[in-house]
C-alpha cells in the first residue's frame, strides 16, 4: 500500500522522476544548499505557532492557526502549481477524515506574501485521479526517464539522474 | 563545502556545543566547525568520549583511524541514515543470482584494467619501453569477456597488476627496487606506498558509499563482508590507477618521498609521520582536481567521481541504467 504524502503530491508536479526516487526512499544526503536554506526557514518562521504536524503518517502539515487554517512554507514561487495541488490535497485529506471548512495558505516568508487555497468544484475527483497516477508511477521498478528540465540544474537529483 | 580533516597531534577530541573542540596534548586548542566535516581521520593518540561518537553519529561524520605509521586500523561507521529497503533487496539480489554478479563483477575488473592500461600509455607515450607490458596486459584484457566466474576475474585482475607492477621500475624514475607485491607486512619503499596510500582510497570510497543507500557489506567482485567493507574495495579497484598509482609515480619522481621517508625496522619499512603528511596533503589536492565531465555538462573532482560511481550503481541495481565502469577518458 502506498501512502501518498504531500511531499509526493507535489513532486508529481515537480518532477516524476524525483517522485519516483523519493517514494522509493532514495533521498539526497543534505549537502545541497537550497535544502539548507529551506530548513532555515522552517526553523525560524512562525515560532509562535503549532509546527509540523503530521496527520495520520501521511501528510505532514507545516503549521495549523486557530485550528482553522493550514499554512504551508515555500521558499519561492518557482512552482507554485505543485505547491497549490499539495494544499488542496491536505484540504482533501482533511475532509475525508470529516475535518471541513477549513482555509489553506501558502507562506512565501521571504517574499513576504502568501496565497489562499480552497478545494473548488472538480477538485476532488482530479485529486483522486491524481493519486492514481502517483500510486502507478512509484510502484514501477523502475524510475520514469525524464527529459532534462530548467529546473534540473539546481536538484539535488541532478547527479544521479544525469551521470 | 566539506571536507575531511586530518589529526595528527595527541590530544582530545570533544563535544563542545555544537561543534568540535581539539584539546592538543600541548597545551593548544583548536575548533572544528561541524558543518565542513565530512569526515575525520585520527593519526594521532586521540581521546575520545561516547558523547562526541554520538555526536559524530547524529551529524553522520565517520572516523577513519590509523595508527602512528599510516597502518589504518579500522572505521567508526556511524548508523546508516539513508536506507532504502527497495534497493537492499536489489543489491543481494545482484549478488545472489550469479548471473547478475558477474556482470558487475566484470564491470569493475574491466574499469580497473582500462585505467592501468591507461597509465602505461601514458608513460609509453612520454618514451618510457612499455610495450611488451602493454601487449601483455591487452592479452589479460580480452580474457575479461569470456571469462565466467568471480573466481577466475580474481585471477586476471591479479594477471594484470602483477604485469603492470614489473613496469614500475622503468616509470619511477628514482633507484627503486619493486619487483612484486608484498602486502603483509610491505618489505619496501613501494610496497608501503601502496598499502598507505590503497587504505586511504578505500576509507574515501567508503564515506562516499556512507553518504547514499548502498550498503557497503554486498558486494561483487569481492566476497561480501569478509571483515572489512567489501563493496569499497571493489569500487576503490577502479579508481586506484588513477589516484593511488599516479599519486605514487609523482611523488617518487618530483623526490617528494625518498628513503629519507621511511624509518626501517626489523624488516619492516614504514612511513614517517612527516611523510604520512605529504603524502595526505598530495592526495587531498589530487582529489580536489576538477575534470569536465561530458554527461553531466559540469566539473566534478577526482573525489566526486567515486559518488558518481555509487550512483551508476544505484541506477544499475534498479534497471535504470547499465552500469559502465568509470574509465579515464582524458
Ligand atoms: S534532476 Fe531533473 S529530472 Fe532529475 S529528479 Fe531533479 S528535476 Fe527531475
Amino acid at each position: 500500500m502506498v501512502k501518498v504524502t504531500g511531499v509526493m503530491m507535489e513532486y508529481y508536479f515537480v518532477c516524476k522522476k524525483k517522485l519516483w526516487y523519493f517514494a522509493n526512499q532514495i533521498q539526497m544526503e543534505n549537502e545541497n544548499e537550497n535544502v539548507l536554506i529551506g530548513r532555515m526557514i522552517d526553523e525560524n518562521s512562525y515560532i509562535q505557532e503549532k509546527r509540523n504536524i503530521l496527520i495520520d503518517g501521511t501528510i505532514n502539515i507545516d503549521f495549523i492557526k486557530k485550528y482553522k487554517q493550514i499554512h504551508e512554507v515555500k521558499k519561492s514561487k518557482s512552482i507554485e502549481e505543485a505547491a497549490i495541488w499539495q494544499v488542496k490535497y491536505y484540504l482533501y485529506y482533511l475532509k475525508r477524515l470529516g475535518i471541513e471548512e477549513v482555509t489553506g495558505i501558502i507562506d512565501y516568508p521571504l517574499l513576504r506574501k502568501n496565497l489562499v487555497v480552497k478545494l473548488e468544484e472538480n477538485d476532488e475527483e482530479k485529486i483522486e485521479k491524481i493519486i492514481r497516477d502517483i500510486v502507478e508511477i512509484v510502484t514501477n521498478p523502475s524510475p520514469p526517464s525524464v527529459n532534462r528540465m530548467k529546473i534540473c540544474k539546481n536538484c539535488a537529483y541532478y547527479e544521479l539522474c544525469f551521470v | 563545502m566539506k571536507q575531511s580533516y586530518y589529526i595528527f597531534n595527541n590530544g582530545e577530541l570533544k563535544r563542545k556545543d555544537n561543534t568540535l573542540e581539539f584539546y592538543l596534548e600541548d597545551g593548544g586548542r583548536k575548533t572544528i566547525p561541524i558543518e565542513q566535516v565530512r569526515d575525520l581521520y585520527f593519526f594521532g593518540q586521540i581521546n575520545v568520549n561516547s558523547a562526541l561518537m554520538n555526536f559524530l553519529a547524529s551529524c553522520h561524520i565517520a572516523v577513519h583511524w590509523f595508527n602512528y605509521y599510516g597502518y589504518y586500523s579500522g572505521t567508526f561507521y556511524p548508523r546508516e541514515y539513508l536506507v532504502s529497503g527497495k534497493l537492499l533487496v536489489k543489491q543481494v539480489e545482484h549478488y545472489i543470482n550469479p548471473e547478475k554478479r558477474i556482470v558487475l563483477a566484470k564491470a569493475f575488473v574491466d574499469g580497473a584494467s582500462a585505467n592501468i592500461y591507461r597509465n602505461l600509455r601514458y608513460y609509453k607515450n612520454r618514451g618510457k619501453d612499455l610495450s611488451n607490458i602493454i601487449d601483455e596486459i591487452d592479452y589479460y584484457r580480452n580474457q575479461i569477456n569470456v571469462s565466467d566466474n568471480v573466481e577466475s576475474l580474481m585471477g586476471i585482475e591479479g594477471n594484470i597488476r602483477k604485469v603492470y607492477y614489473t613496469s614500475w621500475n622503468e616509470i619511477i624514475n628514482q633507484d627503486v627496487e619493486f619487483e612484486k607485491r608484498v602486502k603483509r607486512p610491505p618489505d619496501n619503499m613501494i610496497n608501503t606506498l601502496i598499502s598507505f596510500l590503497n587504505s586511504m582510497l578505500y576509507t574515501k570510497t567508503l564515506s562516499e558509499i556512507y553518504n547514499t543507500q548502498l550498503n557497503p557489506t554486498i558486494s561483487y567482485l569481492h566476497e561480501p563482508g569478509t571483515g572489512r567493507f567489501s563493496l569499497s574495495l571493489d569500487i576503490s579497484e577502479i579508481f586506484k590507477p588513477l589516484i593511488v598509482d599516479r599519486l605514487i609515480f609523482s611523488l617518487l619522481n618530483k623526490n617528494q618521498i625518498n628513503e629519507d621517508s621511511f624509518y626501517k625496522e626489523t624488516e619492516l619499512l614504514q612511513l614517517k609521520e612527516s611523510a604520512i603528511k605529504t603524502i595526505v596533503a598530495e592526495l587531498d589536492i589530487r582529489l580536489k582536481q576538477t575534470i569536465e565531465h561530458r554527461e553531466l555538462k559540469r566539473s566534478v573532482s577526482y573525489l566526486r567521481l567515486i559518488r558518481l560511481e555509487v550512483y551508476k550503481l544505484i541506477k544499475h541495481l534498479l534497471e535504470e541504467k547499465v552500469y559502465e565502469p568509470f574509465k579515464i577518458w582524458w
